[in-house]
């Protein structure tokens, strides 16, 4: 499986990207794929303080739902408003249009602490086996 | 299995298997002091014929069936039409839940959707769920919705809830209920308003109330809003045939656009075609707006096609539930009322809308005729002055347990005493003429009440 080398990634599955001085979060292309057909993401609200590693949404899909876990503690300034209506981005393009929630991060330093794309790809590789 | 005893030998054969001597030595782990060290006093076996007389004779203590009842306070004495007995006993039905393995049983799902679709429309909700176990329960369920959506954590009760609701609020969050003052039976929107603020998830109120009065939904409902919380009314389903559904927007009454009707209606649906039976089993029933589908308890039966395009139906979006959830399901409800809502289906399809209505306005005459009889009693009076249903509060001149005992001695249950729920109520009788009370039965309870007034 490959995956993006501009993104962190959490062990959660998660990915953040550094967009100026805000950080975009999303869910990976291997999360999708274990999930199947996303149905409905539930977001948080604009100006929601959120905390690192605590959960910030839901992602259903048709037979399973999981909880969305923050990368970097910081405000909600923007959420993905077109998943309401099309949830399938998420599936169609995880690192891309099915982008979640936009943060303003406490500490840009934290994205640091992420996962690189090798460690990763290797967390995937040894939970596939 | 078998349930039928064990013998001797095969107890001697059980005991030989697993090495223990005798069942004395399995229970030595149980303190003595805490042992019968006799025979449990149980009376022996009874023939067939012996039962039955036993139960018979107690079952002629029952007075329901015989007595005239006005009893209330969300159980009810309606007639139920033999249909509904005779379609809820069908084979295809025979179950109290929602199957296991729910799609193979269509007719059962068809029922529950039916069922959905007329709760939909009694309360003027987008969607309702299969049904949950009481009025009382479902309350909870819609505190612990809003206390989900808002994430807030404070409940407040607007107003004269069942105290039997209310205990069970309490039983599940505690410390965050909070009451309004009651004054004259009603609840104040003054008072509500004092009673806000930005930790309030919820305003709950009856409507009809406890007391059997109006409350004014469409005002409660804004000042929730407004304080951004959610409104929750729990109706009475038969209410609901008559009165505007406090779910549907009214003519733009709040501030900027603030939506006037409630976010959820529950409440108790005994009265559609299920008997008080020593008061239960009941049916509760929950229905919000389309936005809140996704924190909905319970189970949810929807209409979908199989793949040669045929009408069907199955549990939809199940992943909110427990066995999908887990911990984060948004409730531990996890089946619903099949049989009582199999009821209250059939009994809704037969009355269909004007019959109900008519089953309603029945009861608001008989009710009101009742009020203006006791009135004109000496030493009884009305404990509210507001607009009632179908039930109302009297105030008696002596205890209500007394008016009671008077009336249940001559075939009258005359009402519930309010004394068993508070001491400063010791007076009050909450009393209910359903449409099967006539005129002279009415009567009849007015009599009962004029002689029971004399005692002291």
């Amino acid at each position: 499986m490959d995956f993006p080398n501009d993104v962190r990634y959490t062990s959660e599955h998660e990915w953040a990207r550094l967009e100026g001085d805000l950080v975009t979060v999303g869910i990976t292309s291997y999360a999708t794929d274990q999930l199947g057909d996303v149905v409905f993401v539930e977001l948080p609200e604009v100006g929601r303080k959120l905390e690192a590693a605590k959960p910030f949404g839901v992602v259903e899909a048709v037979k399973t739902v999981s909880d969305l876990f923050t990368p970097v503690a910081g405000e909600v300034v923007e959420v993905n408003r077109a998943l309401a209506d099309d949830p399938g981005r998420v599936n169609q393009s995880p690192f891309g249009d099915g982008w979640m929630i936009r943060i303003r991060p406490t500490s840009a330093d934290d994205l640091e602490r992420l996962m690189s794309r090798e460690d990763y790809a290797k967390l995937v590789e040894e939970q596939h086996a | 299995m078998s349930y039928v005893g064990r013998t001797r030998e095969e107890e001697r054969r059980m005991l030989a298997a697993i090495g223990v001597g005798s069942f004395e030595d399995l229970v030595t782990a149980v303190p003595a002091s805490v042992r019968l060290d006799r025979p449990l006093e149980v009376p022996g076996p009874l023939s067939e014929i012996e039962v039955r007389r036993r139960f018979g004779k107690w079952a002629a203590q029952d007075d329901a069936d015989r007595a005239i009842s006005f009893l209330g306070g969300g159980v009810y004495d309606h007639y139920i039409p033999a249909a509904v007995q005779t379609i809820a006993s069908r084979s295809e039905f025979a179950t109290a839940y929602t199957p296991y393995q729910a799609e193979v049983a269509q007719g059962t799902l068809t029922v529950i959707y039916e069922f959905q679709s007329m709760i939909c429309e009694l309360t003027g909700m987008a969607v309702a769920n299969a049904s949950l176990y009481d009025g009382a329960t479902a309350v909870v369920e819609a505190a612990l919705l809003a206390r989900h959506q808002t994430r807030r954590a404070r409940v407040v009760v607007a107003g004269a809830l069942h105290p039997n609701y209310l205990a069970v609020l309490r039983t599940y969050l505690g410390g965050d209920v909070a009451v309004t003052a009651d004054r004259g039976g009603q609840c104040a929107p003054e008072d509500l308003k004092g009673a806000l603020g930005p930790d309030v998830a919820c305003v709950v109120y009856q409507h009809p109330n406890f007391f059997g009065l109006l409350e004014s939904p469409h005002a409660l409902n804004v000042l929730a809003h407004e304080a951004g919380a959610l409104a929750v009314a729990c109706c009475d389903p038969l209410g609901l045939a008559l009165l505007e559904p406090p779910g549907r927007d009214a003519v733009e009454a709040g501030a900027a656009g603030t939506r006037s009707g409630a976010d959820v209606v529950v409440g108790e649906g005994q009265c559609l075609g299920n008997p008080p039976s020593f008061g239960g089993p009941l049916l509760g029933f929950f229905a919000c707006s389309s936005s809140l589908i996704r924190r909905m308890p319970g189970r949810i039966a929807a209409q979908t096609v199989d793949r040669e395009g045929r009408r069907g139906f199955v549990l939809t979006l199940q992943t909110r539930e427990q066995h999908i959830r887990r911990e984060k399901a948004t409730s531990n409800i996890c089946t619903n009322q099949g049989l009582m809502a199999l009821r209250a289906t059939v009994y809704l399809g037969l009355l269909g809308k004007a019959g109900l209505a008519e089953v309603a306005e029945l009861c608001v005459q008989n009710t009101h005729y009742a009020a203006t009889l006791a009135e004109k009693l000496s030493g009884y009076r009305r404990a509210h002055g507001g607009t009632f249903f179908r039930e109302f509060v009297l105030e008696c001149p002596v205890e209500a347990a007394v008016v009671e005992r008077f009336g249940r001695d001559r075939g009258v249950l005359p009402g519930v005493d309010l004394g068993r729920f508070r001491p400063e109520w010791r007076r009050w009788l909450l009393v209910a003429a359903t449409e099967q009370r006539d005129r002279s039965e009415i009567e009849r309870w007015a009599e009962v009440l004029k002689a029971a007034g004399g005692l002291s």
